[in-house]
């Protein structure tokens, strides 16, 4: 479904992502993990269309998508949350859901865009709240609404970059459920998250980073007890 | 009940204002004059620079152009069809500066558009002396006051009726997801550049109109008149005081605005100029919002019943 293949980025003398290549199937959660500053959200960046790779290709569904711009890769139903919320903050919640609603893959308008915004607002747990303003949320809300705007047009590929991060347990728990029904209806997701907890509930497979090459791939059991992970990722964790 | 009342005083007032030339002596005319233009020009650069939050100093490139492109012809065309080439003239000068420049955020592009404005002039000037050998022009054009005047009526009718539409489509919907955070409406979906150039070609031709429309006035142009950056600083001035991303909000700002700089002009001529910075640096401090946001939250606080922020969408 989704096809990476020796994705690089420079930025000026730094090599962020380093040739890396990985494939996901049609309704599969995987993880991407990695220390602080090993290329996972550049990937994310890739992928989405927010930065420009240097080389490499991403294809959905067979279709090369990079070098196409933000919006039309969004056309294309990737749809994705940001690493630090972000939200049009002069409008209401319903409105930041129909921003995607009206200008995603199926656009629509009037009162069928209304209805869909609203539903996928009920399902993050923001039901009622639409004429709210963004500035009366909180954090947690917030990112709900991030992840509503994102689901609202049932995205083929949904990116999620640490959207988790911030929760504590009980809404971790409800978060965790949220992610699974995306997935049940047919989401392929890829989910950079520090939360294991999250990444063991949700994720079979994970891809681990570090220094912005690829280090490990597959089962999410077996890649966590590969030494050379543990080594970059849970050694830099383990003295926390 | 209410909404049935709203269109009928709105015909009302229209009927009223196209009638009002009509019992004015001349004096009076011209003032209308002045007031129409700036309320058009107020909402016109509204209509642009208020959701995307794009300061645009670039309004008096087009009011210009539209002046100059009535001067070249005036003795050649029809004004009507004058007034067709002034509305393709502006568009293609914003289309092409557009492209080149919307990328531009921030002060970068209110810097770029204020050096636009003073190309535009500089060349025009240039062409003048180089090719025409001479620097003014004279514009005889039989068109009196009371027709430009309903000129600029029925354009000032046009762009509020334009931004009363935008509001409640789609394109207001990105528009003002555009001024928050061009990477999450790009992210949305929304072709954050084909948006934006539209907005500012449909504003940058109601600009040019209203320079075009207007030209026949002066009869004498040359490019220190219709290139005059004042206009661009106080048509900006007079939309922030309303509120330039509400649809009344230029309106209200230009009215008071325009009588105030002409009581001004009249009581203390050489002192106009720093009374005019002193204004625009009190209205910034005072009201950002504009005088409608202050009314609201007044109402608010008083706990009387206020009409919501702009129609929401869809």
């Amino acid at each position: 479904m989704l096809e990476v293949r020796n994705l690089t980025k420079r930025f000026g003398g730094l090599l962020a992502v380093n040739n890396v290549s990985f494939h996901l199937k049609t309704g599969e959660v995987v993880g991407l993990l990695g220390p602080n500053g090993s290329g996972k959200s550049t990937v994310m960046n890739l992928i989405s269309g927010a930065l420009m790779r240097s080389a490499g290709e991403v294809r959905v569904d067979g279709q090369r998508i990079d070098g196409e711009p933000a919006h039309r890769i969004a056309r294309r139903g990737v749809a994705r949350t940001f690493q630090l919320v972000r939200l049009a903050p002069s409008l209401s919640l319903r409105e930041n859901v129909l921003l995607s609603v009206a200008f995603g893959p199926e656009p629509l308008w009037g009162a069928d865009a209304v209805r869909r915004a609203d539903a996928a607002l009920d399902r993050v747990g923001l039901g009622g709240m639409g004429d709210r303003r963004v500035p009366d949320l909180n954090y947690i809300d917030q990112k709900r609404l991030e992840l509503a705007r994102a689901i609202a047009t049932r995205p083929r590929l949904l990116l999620l970059d640490e959207w988790m991060a911030g929760l504590n347990p009980t809404e971790l728990k409800t978060a965790i459920d949220l992610i699974a029904s995306v997935r049940d209806g047919g989401t392929t997701i890829l989910l950079v998250e520090h939360i294991m907890e999250a990444v063991r509930a949700l994720c079979p497979r994970c891809i681990v980073m570090q220094a912005g090459v690829r280090i490990a791939d597959g089962p999410t059991a077996e890649v966590l007890a590969d030494p050379q992970v543990i080594d970059a990722y849970l050694g830099g964790a383990a003295h926390v | 009940m209410k909404n049935a009342l709203i269109p009928v005083g709105l015909c009302l007032l229209l009927l009223a204002l196209a009638a009002l030339p009509l019992v004015a002596g001349a004096y009076l005319q011209g003032v209308l004059v002045g007031v129409m233009s700036a309320v058009v020009l107020a909402s016109a650069w509204a209509l642009f620079s208020g959701p995307t939050k794009y300061i645009s100093l670039a309004t008096v490139a087009f009011f210009g152009l539209g002046a100059y492109t009535v001067a070249v012809l005036a003795d050649h065309v029809p004004f009507g069809l004058i007034l067709i080439v002034a509305g393709a003239v502006g568009l293609a000068v914003a289309l092409v500066v557009g492209l080149a420049t919307l990328r531009l955020a921030g002060v970068y592009f209110v810097i770029f558009s204020f050096g636009l404005a003073e190309l535009v002039r500089q060349l025009i000037t240039w062409a003048e002396t180089t090719l025409n050998k001479t620097l003014g022009r004279y514009i005889f054009i039989d068109i009196d006051a009371r027709g430009i005047y309903w000129l600029l009526l029925a354009l000032a009718v046009a762009t509020l009726a334009l931004r009363w539409w935008i509001e409640r489509s789609r394109l207001g919907l990105a528009v003002h997801a555009i001024g928050d955070d061009e990477t999450v409406a790009r992210h949305a979906g929304i072709n954050v550049t084909a948006v934006k150039l539209a907005l500012f070609a449909i504003s940058a031709v109601i600009i040019t109109l209203a320079g075009a429309i207007q030209a026949p006035r002066w009869t004498y142009v040359e490019p220190s008149i219709v290139f005059n950056p004042t206009i661009s600083f106080i048509t900006l001035i007079m939309a922030l005081l309303g509120g330039a991303t509400r649809l009344w909000g230029p309106v209200f700002g230009a009215v008071p605005l325009f009588f105030f700089f002409e009581w001004l002009s009249v009581k203390v001529p050489d002192q106009f100029s720093v009374i005019l910075g002193l204004a625009f640096i009190l209205i910034v401090f005072l009201v950002p919002n504009g005088v409608l946001d202050l009314a609201q939250s007044a109402l608010r606080r008083l706990g009387l019943p206020a009409r919501g922020k702009e129609a929401p969408h869809a």
